[in-house]
Order: C-alpha cells, then structure tokens, then sequence
C-alpha cells in the first residue's frame, strides 16, 4: 500500500545520491580537487583549483542536474498522458523543433543566446503544432497525438538532415554536438533549475489523478477527474519542461524513456513517488553521466548525449525483455 | 421526499450520425435495479456511458440526486455515481490493493494520501469479490474474470449510491455471475443502492432486476417492469431470434428455438 512514509524514505535516499553525484562532479576531472578545497570554494574563499569548480563544474553540475530533472519528469508525464511505455519528452517532435531552431541559428552564425530562442521558439512551434493538428476536430485521442508528434518529429528530422547536409564543415561540429547533447554548451543554469521547480510543483497536487489517467480516460472520468483540463494541462507541462531542458543542453537522450522505467521498477507506479523521484534519480544520473563524459578520454570531451544512450541502450532492451513475459 | 439517484428527461443519444435514443425518460429511486438489453452494437454502452455523465447527451437532461451533471463538478459526480466500463487496459504495471484503493479518490483531499480505513474498505471490497489474498499480486498476471472482480471491487470502494454497470458479468465464470448478480441486488435491498446495468441474459435480468430497458439501436427505447417487458414475444423481436419462455417457481427462462 502506498504510503507518504515509504514516499518520503525513497526521496531521502534519492536525494542523498544526488548529493552524491553533484560532489562527484565538482571533484572529478583532468584535474581533481580536493574534497577541503571544494568546500571553501563552494563557500566563495580562495583555493587551488577553486575557480575550477566554481566557474566550470558547479554550473555544469547544476545545468545537468536540472536537465536530467526536466527531461525525466517530462518523460514519466508523457508516458501517462500517451499511456504508453514507450513514449520519452521527444516523441512528440519538441527535440525536433528546437534541433531545427538551433541548427538554423548555428547555420547562419548566430551567438549562443540566439541558438537557445531559436532552439526555444522551434520547440514552442512543435508543441503547437502537434496540438493544433493532433487536437483538429476536438477528438484529440491518445493515438492520433502519438502519430502527429511521430510525423512532425519525422519532420523536424528531414529539416535537420537537410541543414547538416549544406552547412559548411567547421560549423557541422557544434551541430553534431548540439543533437547529441553537450553540458558544456549550457549557458545560464537559473533557467533550467527555475523550471524544474516550477514543473515539479505545479505537477504534484495532480500526481493522485495522474494514477487514475494511466487507468483510462473514461475511468479516471467516472472517478472523479477532470480529464480533458488535466490532458492539456500536462501536455502543456511536459513539453515546456522537454524545451526548457532541450534550450540549455541540446537533445540529450534516453534519460527521459528510461530513469522513469527504473524509478517504476524500483519503487511503483505511484506518480505521488514518481515524479519527485524521477525528477531527482534523472538530475543524478544526468550529472554522473557528464562527469564521465568528461573525465573518460580527458582533456577531451564526450558529448554527454552519447554516455547517456550507451548506458540507457542496453537498460531499456533489458527492461524490455523483461516486460514481454 | 429526496430526489431519485438518477433521473433523465427527454434524453437524446447520438454517435456517429447514429440515433440510439430519443425522448427516453427514466427514474432510478433508492432500491431499485434496471436491466439495459439489446443486441450488439445496438448502443448500450454509449447510452449507459451518458447516463454516466461521461458523454454529452444529444438532447434532454440527466439529474444525478436532483443535481445536473452540468452543475456538478467531476469529484462531486464521483460520490454520487460509480461507473463500470468494459475491458481495461493496463500499460503500466499495479498491485491489486492500489487498484482498488483508486476507487477511494473522490473521497480523499488533494494533499491526502489513503488511510488505514480507506485500505480496510479497499481490502473488504476485495473480498466481497473473491480476492482476498490478492492484495499484493501484480494485475497482470490476473485472469480475465478476476480482473473484471478486481474492477468491481474497485467499485465497491468508490462507495457511491448509484451503480451504472456495463456487462458487469463479462468474463466471470457462473458462480461468480451468480455472487456478482447478488452483491449488487443485496446492495439495492439492504443499502437503498440504484443499479442500472448492461446484460446479456434476460432470465437474469429478470431474476435480479425490477425493470428493464429494451435498447433497438434504431432509436427506439422500451421501458417498464420486467414482467411486463421481458416476454418471449418482445425478446424475439429485440433479438431478431425466436425465443420461447419457461416458467419455474416465479422465475422466467428463455430457450432459443
């Protein structure tokens, strides 16, 4: 039986191992610092190595935090708004729109802020975009948004292709790494980190009546929920928090599908738990997976996209064989 | 006199440019049970999902407790109704006791997590179908007809006065149509409990029902006491299917032939 109790013991022990996570990303590196001097350099006091951590890590570990934090709170509330396992924050086209809007702006050689609100503005056109398509004559069933986001992510890719395809060669790097997700392209943390916590708590006082909608719409009607308002709500909900993380670090996969996937194995179905949990296991892991990324071949550096899909690649397929007995 | 728990006036229904209803009047008071029936397709479910609240009736009015849907909000609709729909699909995986601890979400404040009581009602629902033990199990791994129990019992814990029951004896074996079909009766007689439900068998209906509703799907609807509307004559006619009707100790069955 879901307990608050049970809840809160599963989010302290998540916590902790974000704690845990975030030392690991100020701490490690091409050059380590030692554990005395990231504290007073966390604490604004000069030490070897503290401008390392304060101008370097700390937002990085702060951006991954809050990026692995959107991407799987989005991706558990796609997965009850499609019903559907399957579904991660990209599957409705968002990524896709923003890969889009960032291209065009590396493209034509615009700054870094106009690479985010391109990338923001394709993301917010995506989400109209399948909404006003999947929501046409009113129906706006689970399948048809399944397959408008489908095709217009198919889209977005085609664009993409075709801008990778024309665009001379010393700037097909910052696209490659863009579409992969990189860290270290986040600029200012306080937008992703603000974001997060605005999307946590305006999803939590619905958690209860997101249970029943994983039940079915019509069940979660006669129960008591006001369907149609919280399927927009959500919708809303998940996308923003999708293109507020896609904004800061590009399209970093496989931490939406599958840090909801394990946070279920581990500790239910129950959203009360899983969104927070999700929320803070995604934040871990996404900061975990950069520090590797960036410490595995140092001084060069991984784009953390690609750590996250080998690690999540063979977790899903494994989860997946597990669900089909 | 209270208002009845349920009562529809002039009520149309329609789907797909296709008339299932129109002018039907009913009243379900305290006690009593009304049987829906009518061939496949002919628009059961659509007319007992609007009875429901959860569609929009073409034409007409629907008081639920003398109070229209239109007014009431969807938590309030909640304690007054409970809705049994056909077939569930379950994507993601559950125990069986918080399934059934949903049927306690009108109950409970936004803040609230279930109490001790709610899972000593959840638990006691779940006997009252044949599952105790089950608590803990996965519901996928359920059987067909135990899940349309675990559904049932998923009802019983929403506690509302007014059962809409959609075939609510699909999968079960007949010890458990039987137990079902004796729950909800008991329900009426002993708790003043409104049943309106989905059947397929028109000796049960007339078994464990006072009235009956004959659904055509050309839009014409009949309604009255069971004597008077379940006989071999009006039943051959619903079913396109000629029946003949037996008598045994007050009790109808009907033999096709």
């Amino acid at each position: 039986m879901p307990t608050r109790r049970r809840a809160v013991l599963i989010l302290t022990a998540l916590g902790l191992l974000a704690l845990a996570s975030f030392w690991a990303a100020l701490a490690v590196g091409s050059i380590p610092v030692a554990a005395s001097d990231i504290v007073a350099a966390l604490l604004g006091q000069a030490a070897p190595g503290a401008d390392i951590v304060r101008e370097l890590r700390l937002p990085r570990a702060l951006a991954g935090f809050a990026c692995g934090g959107l991407l799987a709170l989005a991706g558990a509330l796609m997965q009850v708004l499609l019903r559907n396992p399957l579904a991660d924050p990209y599957i409705l086209g968002i990524s896709g729109g923003a890969g889009v809007g960032a291209l065009f702006a590396i493209m034509i050689g615009l700054p870094a802020f106009g690479i985010d609100g391109l990338a923001f503005a394709g993301a917010l056109g995506a989400m109209l975009l399948v909404f006003g398509l999947a929501h046409g004559d009113g129906s706006w069933t689970q399948t048809r948004l399944l397959l408008t986001g489908v095709i217009v992510a198919a889209g977005c890719g085609a664009l993409i292709a075709l801008m990778l395809a024309i665009t001379p060669d010393d700037r097909l790097r910052g696209m490659l790494f863009w579409l992969m997700g990189d860290l270290s392209q986040a600029g200012s943390v306080w937008p992703p980190l603000l974001a997060l916590a605005v999307a946590l708590t305006l999803a939590m006082p619905f958690a209860r009546e997101l249970n029943l909608l994983a039940r079915g719409l019509m069940q979660a009607q006669a129960l008591g929920v006001a369907v149609d308002r919280l399927r927009y709500a959500i919708y809303l909900l998940a996308s923003l928090a999708t293109a507020a993380s896609v904004t800061t670090a590009g399209a970093i996969g496989f931490i939406g599908l599958v840090v909801p996937h394990l946070v279920r194995l581990a500790a239910g179905n129950d959203q009360r738990l899983l969104l927070p949990a999700s929320a803070l296991a995604g934040g871990a892991l996404l900061m975990l997976a950069d520090t590797l990324a960036r410490s595995i071949i140092a001084p060069q550096q991984l784009p953390v996209g690609v750590l996250t899909a080998l690690i999540g690649v063979p977790v899903f397929l494994i989860l997946l064989s597990r669900q089909a007995r | 006199m209270s208002a009845p728990l349920l009562s529809a006036r002039g009520l149309g229904v329609d789907i797909g440019g296709r008339c299932f209803a129109r002018a039907l009047d009913l009243t379900i008071e305290c006690g009593q049970r009304l049987a829906i029936l009518g061939r496949n397709g002919a628009g059961k479910s659509t007319l007992l999902s609007t009875l429901a609240g959860l569609r929009e009736p073409s034409a007409g009015s629907i008081e639920l407790g003398g109070t229209p849907y239109a007014v009431l909000k969807p938590r309030a609709a909640a304690l007054r109704r409970a809705w049994l729909g056909q077939a569930l699909t379950d994507p993601f995986g559950s125990t069986v006791l918080e399934t059934t601890l949903t049927g306690r979400h009108p109950h409970l404040g936004r803040w609230d997590w279930e109490s001790t009581r709610d899972a000593e009602l959840a638990r006691s629902a779940l006997a009252a179908v044949g599952l105790a033990g089950f608590e803990q199990r996965q519901i996928h791994t359920l059987s067909g007809g135990e899940r349309q129990r675990l559904a049932i019992a998923t009802l019983l814990a929403q506690a509302a006065p007014l059962y809409l029951l959609d075939e609510p004896l699909a999968h079960l074996d007949l010890n458990h149509q039987m137990a079902v079909l004796e729950l909800f009766s008991g329900a009426a007689r002993d708790c003043g409990a409104g049943v309106v439900m989905v059947l397929h068998d028109p000796a049960l209906a007339h078994r464990f029902c006072d009235q009956a509703l004959l659904i055509d799907g050309e839009g014409h609807c009949e309604i009255g006491a069971v004597d008077a509307i379940l006989t071999a004559e009006k039943l051959s006619a619903l079913y396109g299917y000629p029946l003949r009707e037996f008598t045994h100790q007050a009790q109808r069955c009907f033999v096709p032939g």
